[in-house]
């Protein structure tokens, strides 16, 4: 990276910056926690702007290196990543989120499970951890073990900004919504009808799955990872074994890229069509959510048929895939999915071309790109706003390269566009998935079975890595480090929908109450994987 | 419009399984029960995959209308409530606060791996070992995630269709 390694090298508080590892790709450099404001800014001021992949905190006392801070950036132009390292944090380290709003709530996680201090934090409140806990309740800290807290938790009232003024009302909803959906408290502050403010608690079904994960081994972690999210199992799970696979020194064969190719296409393809099916069902239009569902079912048919799970669990393991279908199997998945695309192209225009359905999302819920950039969102809901940030253009990994990706981008960031985005990209999966199948139909050049196994010793220890992956709604990363018996140390998972919560409630004001579920199901966000 | 009508006649019936056909067999709800169910859904801490699957039931393949069950808005209304997930702590009120909401009779079903043991998610510091450790579960209903058409077996055995 042209003059980002010269201004790190020169920085100021020499010797206290070292650089570990620099990489043409990747790079990892050990910076003092105080500097990290000004490193930032730095690096934030650069063309194009790079994009956090994710900010982890690990204990790592019993290292002797006190609680470490890592921050991954992701500068788009030239498929670079950094890694800024910070050691030897004790009881606090400097907020970053004025600086770059993304990192708010992450921070706040971290003094809520590591009950470390982000110094200058604009929002003081706990974020994970709901108010009625014990106090001094820090899980992550590797000194606590699994005990008896969560009989003690007492729920205690959530705290909420205050409002004043004549005909303001508060509008609480949640977290049991009417329908299946997932758990979340959402507070509408209103004058009439129009929303002034939105509040969003999220965190319900936080679990505690990064502590579950300690002391697992790859295998027991990657079911673990898979069950994160219901809906982007195949992308967590693949992010996982990008990371294993780092940590390894892997290299993938080719067939296990193809087919890792396939499935995360036909991830994305089910997820997209149920979701266009679930906007319709936003606004009462039972006719386009019927046809989106039906496609979404087929689909789930098909992954159920050919690769034994409807949500496609399983199939990705480090070193490769679990199996490979044969030429006449993957023959029959490209007929049927031909025939599924040409369904789509039947029904999609009764959507697109619909008066009442296009009032409904056209203007509603719009995030502004500027609001997009300083939040780090990712996925469709960033693309719709005019940023074109689709990680399979801007890294090279899998078979995308040869694919060609291109970000579908929408300039209007409303509902609207949104939905706008889905749809060409399914498109778009559909012809990547009709050239990935005929080379699959050919069947591999060589004697390759698609898995590279993984030797226990070979395994990096101590040492982090990270896999990221374009799921249906943006980026899953995966940060991972394992201790001396192979055994994960520290798991993170940023996922997609963590990454995008914090901007719905940005695209709320303006719009009426009734328009917020079209706006929330826009977005299509999960909360199992955020709240984890 | 045109040819969405073709389409229509083109695709002809997609449900599966008629509802009328099943013969009635025993069952230990009242009989004023077996008819129809109304069922809520009730989300402690699944991962969206049982929550899927649950929506899926209402696409034209599986449609659990015809077998006169039905999602409900208000645990008032709800005969059945169908739990997901491990039972995560900070929902644990509100999941007591829900069964607390429904008219008697009530039943609870879990749906899923997690909401019969507690699953893969097992000994988190953050979540209970399964739903019935917080409400007294009638029905369990396996998988990871259950199949939509064991979910429908499942209720459609409960009410004595099957």
């Amino acid at each position: 990276m042209l003059g980002l390694r010269e201004y790190l090298q020169s920085f100021h508080s020499c010797p206290g910056t070292v650089i570990i590892e620099w990489k043409k790709q990747e790079a990892i450099v050990e910076v003092p926690s105080r500097d990290l404001p000004e490193i930032l800014t730095y690096c934030l001021a650069m063309k194009p702007r790079p994009t956090w992949l994710t900010h982890v905190v690990n204990d790592e006392r019993q290292l002797g290196r006190g609680f470490c801070l890592y921050l991954v950036l992701h500068f788009p132009g030239e498929d670079f990543s950094l890694t800024l390292f910070a050691k030897e944090i004790i009881d606090e380290f400097p907020s970053l989120a004025s600086i770059y709003p993304a990192l708010n709530w992450s921070e706040r996680e971290v003094q809520d499970l590591f009950g470390l201090q982000a110094v200058g934090h604009p929002d003081p409140r706990s974020l994970v951890l709901h108010p009625g806990w014990p106090k001094g309740f820090h899980p992550l800290r590797k000194d606590y073990k699994v005990g008896d807290e969560r009989n003690e938790f007492k729920r205690a009232p959530l705290v909420f900004p205050e409002m004043h003024g004549d005909g303001m009302f508060q509008v609480p909803v949640g977290p049991i919504h009417a329908g299946i959906i997932e758990p979340g408290h959402f507070r509408f502050y209103v004058n009439g009808e129009p929303v002034l403010h939105l509040e969003a608690q999220l965190f319900y079904t936080h679990k505690g799955i990064e502590k579950l994960l300690e002391g697992k081994s790859i295998k027991d972690g990657l079911r673990i990872v898979e069950r994160v999210c219901g809906v982007c199992a195949l992308s967590h799970g693949l992010a996982y074994c990008e990371a294993v696979e780092k940590l390894a020194d892997v290299e993938v064969s080719r067939q296990a890229l193809l087919w890792r190719t396939i499935l995360a296409e036909l991830e994305r393809i089910y997820n997209h069509i149920g979701d266009i099916g679930n906007m319709c069902a936003g606004v009462g239009f039972a006719l386009g959510n019927a046809n989106g569902s039906q496609c979404k079912e087929k689909l789930q048919r098909l992954n159920l048929e050919f690769f034994g799970h409807r949500f496609l669990r399983g199939m990705v393991v480090p070193g490769g895939v679990s199996s490979i279908p044969g030429s006449q199997d993957s023959q029959s998945i490209l007929n049927r999915l031909l025939e599924l695309s040409k369904d789509f192209e039947d029904w999609i225009p009764l959507l697109l071309d619909h008066d009442g359905f296009r009032q409904r999302t056209v203007t509603t819920g719009i995030l502004k790109a500027e609001n997009a950039l300083d939040f780090g969102v990712t996925g469709p809901a960033a693309r719709a706003s005019g940023i074109a940030n689709d990680w399979r253009e801007h890294h090279a990994h899998l078979l995308y390269p040869e694919l060609n990706v291109k970000s579908m981008i929408e300039q209007d960031g409303d509902a609207c566009s949104r939905l706008l985005v889905r749809v060409n990209e399914t498109r778009e999966s559909f012809r990547f998935l009709d050239t990935l199948l005929r080379e699959a139909i050919k069947g591999p050049a060589s004697e390759d079975k698609g898995t590279t196994p993984l030797t226990l010793e070979k395994f990096r220890q101590f040492a982090p890595a990270w896999g990221c992956v374009e799921s249906p709604r943006g980026t899953d990363v995966i940060w991972l480090m394992l201790d001396g018996e192979d055994k994960i140390y520290r798991c993170r998972i940023r996922s997609a929908s963590y990454a995008n919560w914090p901007a719905v409630p940005l695209t709320a004001p303006g719009n009426i109450v009734p328009d917020f579920p079209i706006i929330n199901k826009s977005f299509e966000l999960c909360y199992s994987c955020c709240d984890r | 419009m045109w040819n969405l009508m073709l389409r229509k006649f083109k695709m002809g019936r997609l449900t599966e399984k008629g509802g009328n056909s099943l013969t009635q067999q025993k069952s230990s709800i009242p009989s004023s029960f077996r008819q129809s169910l109304q069922a809520r859904h009730l989300d402690c801490g699944s991962c969206n995959g049982c929550d899927w699957e649950l929506t899926a039931l209402g696409n034209s393949f599986y449609d659990h209308q015809h077998f006169g069950i039905d999602f409900v808005a208000s645990p008032r209304h709800a005969d059945l409530l169908m739990c997901t997930g491990p039972a995560s702590t900070q929902l644990v009120m509100a999941a007591h606060e829900t069964f607390e909401a429904m008219a008697k009779p009530k039943w609870v079903v879990a749906v899923g791996d997690c909401a019969v043991d507690g699953g893969v998610f097992k000994g988190a510091y953050a979540s209970a070992n399964g739903m019935g450790e917080v409400l007294p579960v009638d029905v369990k209903i396996p998988g990871c995630p259950p199949k939509p058409e064991d979910i429908i077996n499942a209720l459609l055995e409960f009410m004595g269709k099957r």
